[in-house]
């Protein structure tokens, strides 16, 4: 008995390395949890892009259903996800933009050209929300909740993919009390 | 030629260390300014491949440095730094991590395999015992 067990030793340590291996060939180096998921948003107060004067805060997005969707003109990938956000926009999804680390003429040339999906962006030149917000780059974007906690957060551009796999499952769920108009026409049931 | 060789690259190595990657003195005290640089070598940049944020040009890295400058100045301390940090990045910014619940096999490993060697080794020099050693075997 004995005997048997001392070769059983090395290979069961070699599967039990070989298994570990092998998930990590499987796992993506980039992915970073977000430490906000599950937790209230955190507040902000921003002069809005189109009106310095203006000021949008955190209060504004408090007891409903929406996304926070951080962009940039020098965002490249911002640009491919720019039409999908104005489709969502369109069938009602109330989508508040954090505009990153830019100048305002070309954010606000940017909006004009290609659509203004955004119910109101904030303008963080220098990115102290983005900080409080954990915000490592754009475009990221976070589901809020009706109780105005932080539901999901997805980096890299919005696609219909990633809408219909990551979004829409977990707005139906903060949408069964009612009181989103417009999920069905955001591809929801 | 070779001597002025020698001279630039020193200057350059001297440079380099002293203003680190934000071409200006951070703190103009000298204890802060050592504080500060050893702190940002202890936060990993959040979207870099492991980069500290004092390695890394990235401009969340750049951000992070203004926070820390920030809060080191208002007399933060090292330990509430991280927690700001790791409360708004994740434990991912910390390179040293936390004993949590995910992390307590990680910093009890080395331990645990230290313990399962030891009890290896004690057990082969027990059944060892009063065996003859090799050449007393060739002299006999």
């Amino acid at each position: 008995m004995w005997r048997y067990l001392r070769y059983a030793v090395p290979v069961a340590i070699f599967v039990a390395i070989g298994l570990f291996f092998y998930r990590g060939l499987n796992l993506d180096p980039n992915y970073v949890p977000s430490a906000l998921v599950g937790k209230p948003m955190p507040k902000f107060s921003l002069p809005t892009l189109t009106d310095p004067d203006a000021t949008v805060t955190s209060d504004a997005l408090q007891g409903k259903v929406a996304l926070v969707n951080v962009w940039g003109t020098w965002c490249v990938e911002c640009r491919h996800e720019h039409g999908f956000l104005v489709q969502l926009a369109q069938a009602g999804v109330p989508i508040y933009g954090l505009n990153l680390r830019d100048d305002r003429a070309s954010a606000m040339s940017w909006l004009a050209t290609l659509g203004n999906p955004y119910v109101t962006s904030g303008f963080d030149p220098q990115g102290v929300a983005a900080v409080d917000w954990g915000v490592t780059g754009a475009p990221e974007t976070f589901l809020i909740g009706r109780d105005g906690n932080v539901i999901f957060k997805h980096i890299s551009p919005m696609t219909p993919q990633v809408w219909r796999r990551d979004f829409l499952p977990l707005i139906e769920e903060q949408c069964r009390a009612g009181g989103c108009e417009f999920l069905a026409a955001a591809g929801g049931r | 030629m070779s001597r002025l060789l020698l001279v630039g690259v020193l200057w350059l190595a001297g440079a380099s260390a002293a203003l680190a990657i934000d071409h200006e003195i951070a703190f103009s005290d000298a204890a802060m300014n050592e504080r500060y640089l050893n702190l940002i070598r202890e936060i990993r940049c959040p979207k870099c491949l492991n980069e500290s944020i004092a390695d890394s040009d990235a401009p969340v890295a750049a951000d992070l440095r203004r926070e820390v400058r920030r809060l080191m100045g208002d007399g933060k301390s090292d330990g509430e730094i991280k927690d700001f940090l790791s409360a708004r990045y994740g434990d991912f910014v910390l390179y040293r991590p936390r004993v949590t619940e995910t992390t307590w096999a990680l910093w009890a490993g080395p331990f645990v395999f230290l313990v399962i060697g030891g009890v290896v080794f004690w057990r082969i020099v027990r059944s060892r015992r009063g065996q003859p050693l090799d050449d007393e075997e060739s002299a006999a």
